[in-house]
């Protein structure tokens, strides 16, 4: 009985400080109660109107944070899934995006043949599926050469690669500006998918949902590839535990190499999606896509590709929302709610709605 | 320290004197020395810009070292912190009539001084109250989170400042006119808060964050709450980060967003980074290297030949960073040391059988 109490009492030491758990469930619940009041009922003098009396906007609102969030996954995907494996933070991941964004213009360019004020009637389907494919190849490449000249051999050093990759995106940044310029450069959808339809009274651009199309796409590809191939079983295991994997006499150095190279095709195939979304290709979003993988990872956890779903359905949802939801002429506070969306989650979960702790 | 130094030990009448006159706290106080004395015959553009901005550089590094040093914790947010002390002097000095954004509120350029290190202090209390529970890479990241949604607080948010920024922001009569006396006031700080950093290390606060540095979970089943001791390092930190943002703002005359974006954030910790993050001078000596690569690397006569031109000195702090990062992490002081111990073991070696214990003894401190 004392034996018991006594341990007890250590583990209650050990433990790192918690909020106790009332805290932190009304850290979540009280703010969610408070935004569903004010979105279904309240938000009178806001652009999209109070719910129950705009459904039609409350419908378009909410698909708008879901196409986003397909974006933000794709993007984030590619990140946790090479810091869940190799605990490297690729700070250069914006740069690969923005990369693959620049190299899809080039060939888009040429494959329309016009410099400028392209159209989307220009495009045909192939003047994008090919561009998208190059770019992700091209940048693929790229995350393979850094990654054996700059990472492979001080591996495990997680603090010193993060500071290599962030050098890498500061040139990579600069060189790109020295390239294409400050002016922002054209990315277009095909003709195929830029339609207007019609929900609930309201008109919708059918390009969102081809996006959220292609990330469900790359989302089922990459579960097949994590849950019914010997190399994603290999990939999880590596996760769980890098040494048993290396003991067990699997090459995991070459499944190292793959797995940077699919993270790295998966920041260029969210590069050339959200150039498209954007409509242009322009120098800074780099930095706006590695805040975006992070806000996702840390919501999510670090390394887990289910984080990465719920943290971008999340915060896609927050981006979609507040500015939709403040009264006009305070939409330029939705700024806050990204941060207030982190901080809750981090006083709840510190290591993300998925993440492990170290 | 020297070996005599080592051999004389604490037990030893007169050890503290011998203590405070190691070798690196000489070159130190010569180091201070010079640079006060610096206005007398350096060139006027040499001292009001080039050691100005060294000393604001130096301090704002300084905290993210000492946050590295004594605490374990890598944070990218020092530089948002600076910039926030600096948007709020520019809010407050400001006067009602000016052409420039901001709230305005035209106050005493001193009150406006306290008020922006209370709101920088109270930001970096929440900021590293979220933080605190993470270490290592996660800390890394969510700090640099901070720095870029600070970026787009301060741009979006027009009433504070908007993407134009705040201009016409005027340092107080002490230094208004007289860059000198700005020059003189910041080494002045810079010594305060080198010492202060290094007394606070010997304290008992001080040694619990180096004890939770090393290990957490052993620290908090003494007893010591871990998150709070992180929490409140941090704090400091961002308080003196605040003092940098500061005489930055005054020096600048005017804070945009994007001067706290994440190109200067990581300008701050390149400049730690060359210093090396584990000694509190290399800071100084950082952003004197980077201040001057700067402002004098573009003026060199081959450069244009090689296609380097000024607007691509990111690539060359980009190209500096990792060159650092892949030879010697420790930076240049890690450099120094490693060239130090070597020139010992030089000298050392012929007469007996090398350094032996002794050296192994003073390698370890930061």
């Amino acid at each position: 009985m004392t034996a018991h109490a006594v341990d007890e009492r250590e583990l209650q030491l050990r433990r790192p400080f918690v909020l106790p758990r009332w805290v932190s469930r009304a850290a979540v619940w009280v703010p969610v109660a408070a935004a569903a009041l004010w979105v279904l009922v309240l938000a009178r003098n806001t652009s999209a109107g109070p719910a129950i009396r705009e459904p039609g906007e409350f419908v378009v609102t909410l698909l708008d944070g879901v196409t986003f969030a397909g974006l933000l996954f794709v993007v984030a995907s590619g990140f946790t899934l090479i810091f869940g494996l190799m605990r490297t933070v690729n700070m250069a991941h914006g740069s690969l995006f923005l990369g693959a964004a620049y190299v899809a213009h080039e060939i888009q360019t040429n494959m329309v043949g016009k410099d400028a004020n392209i159209d989307a009637r220009d495009v045909s389907l192939l003047a994008w599926i090919l561009p998208l494919l190059a770019a992700g190849a091209v940048v693929a490449l790229l995350g393979l050469v850094m990654h054996q000249l700059l990472l492979r051999w001080n591996q495990g050093q997680d603090l010193r690669q993060a500071l290599i990759t962030l050098a890498i995106s500061v040139i990579a940044a600069d060189q790109m500006l020295a390239h294409f310029g400050g002016v922002a450069q054209p990315l277009k959808w095909p003709g195929a998918v830029t339609h207007f339809f019609e929900i609930m009274g309201e008109r919708y651009a059918s390009s969102r949902l081809f996006m959220l199309g292609v990330a469900l796409l790359v989302g089922a590809l990459l579960w097949l590839w994590l849950n019914r191939t010997r190399m994603g079983m290999v990939i999880r295991a590596g996760v769980d535990d890098q040494e048993m994997v290396r003991a067990l006499g699997i090459n995991i150095t070459l499944v190292f190499a793959i797995t940077f190279i699919v993270g790295s095709f998966l920041a260029g195939v969210g590069g050339v999606l959200g150039g498209s979304f954007a409509g242009s290709v322009a120098p800074g979003v780099d930095g706006a896509w590695l805040l975006n993988s992070l806000v996702v990872v840390i919501i999510g956890g670090l390394g887990s590709v289910k984080g990465a779903v719920a943290g971008s359905l999340l915060y896609g949802m927050v981006v979609a929302l507040s500015p939709a939801y403040l009264p006009a002429g305070y939409t330029y506070y939705s700024v806050i709610f990204t941060f207030a969306l982190l901080a809750v989650v981090l006083a709840v979960r510190p290591n993300g709605l998925y993440g492990r702790a170290e | 320290m020297s070996p005599a130094a080592t051999a004389s030990g604490p037990a030893r009448p007169g050890g503290t004197l011998r203590r405070l006159l190691s070798a690196r706290n000489v070159v130190v106080a010569a180091a201070t020395a010079l640079a006060l004395l610096l206005p007398l015959f350096g060139s006027n553009f040499f001292v009001e810009f080039v050691m100005t901005r060294t000393m604001i550089l130096g301090i704002a590094a300084a905290t993210i070292v000492f946050l590295a040093a004594y605490g374990g914790m890598i944070s990218l947010a020092q530089y948002l912190l600076a910039g926030v002390a600096g948007f709020m002097v520019g809010n407050a000095v400001v006067a009602q009539d000016a052409w420039s954004k901001g709230l305005k509120l035209g106050w005493n350029p001193w009150v406006a001084v306290l008020f922006a290190l209370a709101v920088t202090t109270f930001v970096a209390f929440v900021l590293g109250a979220l933080a605190s529970r993470t270490t290592g890479i996660y800390f890394l990241m969510i700090t640099l989170t901070y720095a870029v949604i600070g970026y787009y607080v301060f741009g979006s948010i027009t009433p504070l400042s908007g993407f134009g920024g705040i201009t016409g922001i005027d340092p107080p009569g002490l230094f208004e006119d007289h860059p000198q006396r700005m020059y003189l006031a910041l080494v002045v700080l810079s010594v305060l808060v080198y010492v202060a950093f290094r007394v606070l290390a010997a304290t008992p606060f001080g040694l619990a964050l180096q004890g939770i540095r090393d290990d957490p979970v052993r620290m908090a089943s003494l007893g010591f709450n871990v998150s709070l001791h992180r929490t409140l390092a941090f704090t400091l930190a961002g308080f003196t980060a605040g003092l940098a943002g500061v005489f930055n703002v005054w020096w600048n005359g005017q804070i945009d967003p994007t001067s706290i974006s994440i190109g200067p954030t990581l300008d701050l910790l390149i400049v730690a980074v060359i210093g090396g993050t584990l000694s509190l001078e290399g800071a100084w000596l950082g952003a004197f290297v980077f201040v001057t690569a700067n402002n004098y690397l573009r003026n060199l006569p081959l450069v244009d030949h090689i296609g380097i031109t000024e607007a691509r000195f990111n690539t060359i702090v980009g190209v500096l960073v990792l060159l650092i990062m892949i030879l010697s992490p420790d930076g240049l002081a890690g450099i120094i040391d490693r060239v130090r111990k070597g020139l010992r073991r030089l000298i050392q070696q012929p007469p007996g059988s090398g350094a032996g214990p002794a050296e192994a003894a003073t390698g370890s401190s930061p």
